[in-house]
């Protein structure tokens, strides 16, 4: 049986569990506990070593999803939970611009960690008060080349757009790599 | 969509940079519990500017810039002609008193005068109205934000804030934007940015560039920090020699295993399932 993963990540109440939720095919094992500093009294309980989800693609391929912990206080716990990652996704709260130094805090630690694909996803896209994906690209100073997508992760189908992307983000580069060895080859 | 936010989150410098990259026409409100700013926008230039203690009459401005007594303006405003800066500014240039550079460069003081005032801002609710535009009898004059995003960056003079945004010199390097060529030649660098970007490659730490430049952290963070808001330089893993133990780069950090296609196609017609 192989066992791939992908790590989603994002700052405190960005909707990091919520997303797993959405498509893992086992109820999410999160180890939350309750809230108990009031600054971070936005929601009751929070993730503070890790959600896991699965989906199961064949009899001998399984997915894990895994959420990283959104406090800082945590962070110890993201280099072990992105060891070997396939990609990663920065889920970013659209409507709390308060946050969004946090996320790009989280992704430049991400991306220092291995040359990864990852997308963002601009979550709660619902909110009327929720950033454009465009403008969170800036705000977050996020490469042209990296997606940016618009999400609500309380809804399945839009989490798994977000996922395809990032797997479509992880096929071309892909490409690109075998492309460039190609080219290698030939001039050999 | 909304683009709402406080300043203590989302800077002044940040929210310009964001309407200039994005080329945004609208109003921008930053209300603080003693003062409001309106600035209004075309394809991400500023065209005016005016605050709660400033209206922005064309009278105000030529008082400010010692082209008018406030004597005079008073009795310009109290006339109907006077509210409308458009006619009020012909009348002025037949009159002789004023020129229509006097004019531009009035107005263009004004508004530069209000938005660095808002670099010192560093709590304040803000307000971004799309296509809201300011009235037809105000005169406009587009200042580019990039030479204004440099300049209010110079005058931050906030060590924590420079200190938040580039946390680590020892490990972080710069390098040239796309375009950054373009940008060179419209901004006025000073000599010692002009230092800063003679060192900028991705194996110079910043660190590094600050010890050949004889500058302290403040001043190089301050330099550094103009640089990237006009979108000149980037920051980067520095691609020097690995750094000391326990840095965060990690150099021997686990590279991801190797992946077939086969695989990422599999898990896409899955997903696609679910």
């Amino acid at each position: 049986m192989q066992a791939v993963k992908i790590v989603v990540t994002g700052p405190f109440n960005a909707g990091k569990t919520q997303f797993i939720r959405a498509v893992s095919e086992i109820d999410v094992v999160s180890t939350e506990s309750k809230i108990t500093d009031p600054a971070e009294r936005i929601k009751d309980e929070t993730t503070v070593a890790m959600d896991f989800g699965r989906i199961t693609i064949e009899d001998d391929l399984v997915l894990y999803l895994f959420g990283t912990p959104g406090q800082r206080r945590f962070d110890f716990m993201w280099e072990i939970l992105s060891e070997g990652m396939l990609g990663f996704i920065v889920m970013v709260d659209s409507a709390r611009p308060e946050t969004f130094r946090e996320a790009r805090y989280i992704l430049q630690v991400f991306r220092s960690y291995a040359p990864t694909p990852y997308v963002v996803a601009a979550n709660k896209q619902d909110l009327s008060e929720a950033w454009s994906p465009e403008d969170l690209r800036i705000a977050l100073k996020v490469d042209p080349e990296v997606k940016v997508i618009p999400c609500v992760a309380t809804d399945k189908e839009q989490v798994k757009n977000v996922l395809l992307e990032l797997l479509y983000t992880i096929l071309e580069q892909l490409e690109l790599e075998e492309t460039e060895l190609a080219e290698e080859e030939t001039e050999r | 969509m909304a683009l709402r936010g406080n300043l203590r989150d989302f800077s002044t410098t940040q929210l310009l940079n964001l309407i200039h990259l994005a080329r945004k026409t609208g109003c921008l409100t930053v209300r603080t519990p003693s003062e409001a700013a309106r600035l209004y926008f075309r394809d991400g230039k500023l065209i005016h500017a005016h605050t709660a203690s400033h209206d922005g009459h064309l009278a105000t401005m030529l008082v400010k810039a010692g082209k008018l007594t406030a004597e005079q303006a008073q009795k310009i405003l109290t006339r109907p002609e006077g509210r409308n800066d458009v006619q009020l500014g012909m009348l002025l240039i037949k009159a002789g008193h004023v020129s229509r550079e006097d004019i531009i460069h009035s107005v263009r003081h004004y508004m530069l005068d209000i938005v660095y005032t808002l670099f010192g801002w560093y709590d304040g609710e803000f307000e971004f109205t799309p296509e809201a535009l300011p009235s037809a009898d105000r005169i406009l004059v587009p200042i580019n934000l990039e030479q204004v995003i440099l300049e209010g960056s110079r005058r931050l003079q906030e060590h924590e804030r420079l200190q938040d945004e580039l946390p680590d010199l020892d490990h972080t390097a710069l390098r040239f934007t796309n375009g950054a060529d373009a940008r060179l030649r419209t901004v006025n660098l000073t000599v010692e940015e002009w230092r800063v970007i003679s060192f900028v490659s991705p194996r110079n730490t910043i660190r590094v560039i600050a010890q050949a430049n004889n500058m302290d952290d403040f001043q190089v963070r301050k330099i550094v920090y103009g640089l990237m808001q006009a979108g000149i330089v980037e920051l980067v893993r520095s691609s020097g020699p690995p750094a000391g133990a326990g840095a965060p780069g990690k150099p021997g950090a686990e590279q991801p295993p190797a992946i077939k296609r086969s695989l990422i196609e599999r898990l896409i017609n899955r997903i696609k399932r679910i």
